[in-house]
């Protein structure tokens, strides 16, 4: 069956053409002086300017271990994280703490920690499973390399991101 | 030919070079500002202070970029076409007069007295290089982008063409430099009033010239394939039209190529319709060699305007269908630049007398 889609009758203005091209080019030079003025809001320009003091307190950016008040390494590599983690990104060597060490308790640290960050996928379900809060995401966003291997956040760099974490529970403190 | 002329000439030859290669490039600066500016954006700023280093840094990467020849190109007619579209647009500036006079000697490297058909000659040899390129690249869009301008370019030369005659009645010769002296003594023509103030007929005489400048306009936005009229580069039709298969600097000097046919078309629409170097209240250079530069400078002004009007509409007009631009040019732009003439033609003995 064929439809026949009504065309609209134009008037002879409209069939001028000049009448909306003059229109146009009014619209079009109306945008044109207004960001010449500086009356347009344009994009963030990026590097300069940035957004990082609005970030929302739930920002998940770069995962990263942290320190406690004693600057204890607060993860015990009971490797839950590397378990949980969806794209598999987290690879733990766990290492034996020394008996004459303060937190001998905790019996495990991890020798090597690290995340790929080409992996990662920002989930948070480290942070979430961790029975020690010692990983957290930060608000690190602008994760860049040059290399694939630049890219792997070894441990030390995820303490460096992470810092010290005040206000966590310390219930190793009272087991030694 | 004195020495004097020589040396004059080889000067101003390389000056108006040095100055259209800037402007070619600073344009192509201009229309990315301009159009950023037109879409809300700021456009390229990273080069150096408000992005003004950017052309150099296109120019470089452009340079850098693999000079691919495919295999089933014509390789000798492949090479041939990006030079042919530069050529013809840098050599027609030659006879539009860019000022009045610098310390005597005429602003105009060559001031032949066949002027404006100097520039139809050589502007139309531009098609070769969209023609040639089109089809040495042996690739169909490339090849149905040339087609496309072949026809576009040979069916507005014609309303080109005519849309001039009504101001070459009025001046009585062809050459520029003459064009413009009658503008500096009867006022621009887009305005043509200056003179004799009293005589109704000059008033009804900027009708006809309005619409002369109108159709020549917009001749010159479908000869310099530029947006209402640019099918032979539509992108989202032709994947780039006839310059798909160039890269690097033959590709850039197919970009070079048209953005100097615009200044070039730009330089004309000046000369012929805007009063070229003359702006009401400056002198020419026989006064001075400082009005002579301000010549120069006016001339360059009005041409940067008119560039903007190039960009201005680009950057709001979508693109003609090839049906509609077909009948525009033939029906509607022929016919009107015909009677046009007549008009002008019937107008001027009264304007004469």
């Amino acid at each position: 069956m064929t439809i026949t889609v009504p065309r609209p009758k134009l008037n002879w203005r409209e069939r001028l053409y000049l009448p909306a091209i003059v229109t146009g080019l009014g619209i079009t030079l109306k945008h044109f002086k207004n960001l010449l003025l500086g009356r347009t809001k344009v994009t963030m320009q990026y590097p300069e300017q940035k957004w990082d003091g609005n970030l929302p307190d739930y920002y998940r950016g770069a995962p990263a271990l942290v320190r406690d008040e004693d600057g204890r390494v607060r993860c015990v590599a009971c490797q839950l994280c590397e378990f949980i983690c969806p794209p598999r990104a987290i690879k733990i060597i766990p290492g034996q703490i020394s008996s004459s060490d303060r937190f001998a308790k905790v019996e495990k640290y991890p020798e090597a920690f690290d995340i790929d960050m080409i992996r990662c996928i920002y989930c948070g379900m480290c942070e979430e499973v961790c029975p020690e809060q010692a990983i957290f995401l930060r608000k690190d966003y602008a994760i860049t390399g040059y290399t694939r291997a630049e890219m792997v956040h070894h441990k030390d760099k995820l303490l460096e991101i992470g810092g010290v974490m005040h206000g966590v529970v310390l219930k190793w403190n009272k087991k030694k | 030919m004195d020495s004097f002329f020589v040396i004059t000439s080889l000067l101003k030859i390389v000056g108006i070079l040095v100055v259209i290669l800037t402007m070619v490039s600073y344009s192509v600066f201009a229309e990315r500002k301009v159009s950023a500016a037109i879409q809300d954006r700021l456009g390229p700023n990273r080069v150096g202070p408000a992005g003004l280093f950017q052309p150099i840094a296109d120019m470089f990467k452009l340079l850098l970029k693999e000079d691919f020849t495919p295999r089933a190109a014509n390789t000798f007619y492949y090479w041939l076409a990006p030079c042919l579209a530069v050529m013809p647009a840098i050599i027609t500036i030659a006879v539009v007069p860019f000022g009045s006079t610098l310390f005597g000697v005429p602003m105009v490297i060559a001031d032949v007295n066949v002027g404006i058909l100097f520039v139809f000659a050589i502007a139309s040899l531009g098609v070769y290089g969209i023609v040639i390129g089109g089809w040495a690249s042996n690739s169909k869009y490339p090849f149905l982008g040339g087609i496309r301008s072949s026809a576009q370019m040979l069916s507005y030369e014609l309303s080109l063409g005519l849309a001039v005659i009504p101001v070459f009645l009025l001046v009585g010769n062809l050459r520029l430099t003459t064009v413009v002296r009658y503008q500096v003594e009867h006022g621009w023509f887009i305005a043509p009033f200056v003179g004799d103030w009293a005589n109704p007929w000059k008033w009804l005489l900027a009708i006809p010239m309005l619409i002369s400048f109108l159709v020549f306009m917009i001749a010159i936005f479908a000869e310099t394939n530029r947006l209402p009229f640019d099918l032979p580069e539509a992108e989202q039709e032709l994947a780039g039209g006839y310059n798909t298969e160039y890269s690097s600097m033959k590709f850039a000097l197919y970009f070079l190529g048209e953005y100097a046919a615009m200044i070039t078309g730009s330089a004309v629409v000046v000369t012929l319709f805007f009063g070229g170097w003359y702006f009401p209240g400056i002198p020419d250079g026989s006064h001075g060699w400082i009005f002579g530069l301000i010549n120069i400078a006016v001339f360059f002004t009005k041409v940067a305007v008119v560039i903007f009007l190039f960009m201005w509409v680009r950057w709001t007009l979508p693109r003609f269908r090839y049906d509609q631009l077909m009948r525009l040019g033939w029906l509607f732009f022929f016919e009107i630049a015909l009677v046009n003439i007549f008009v002008v033609a019937a107008i001027l003995p009264f304007i004469r007398a």
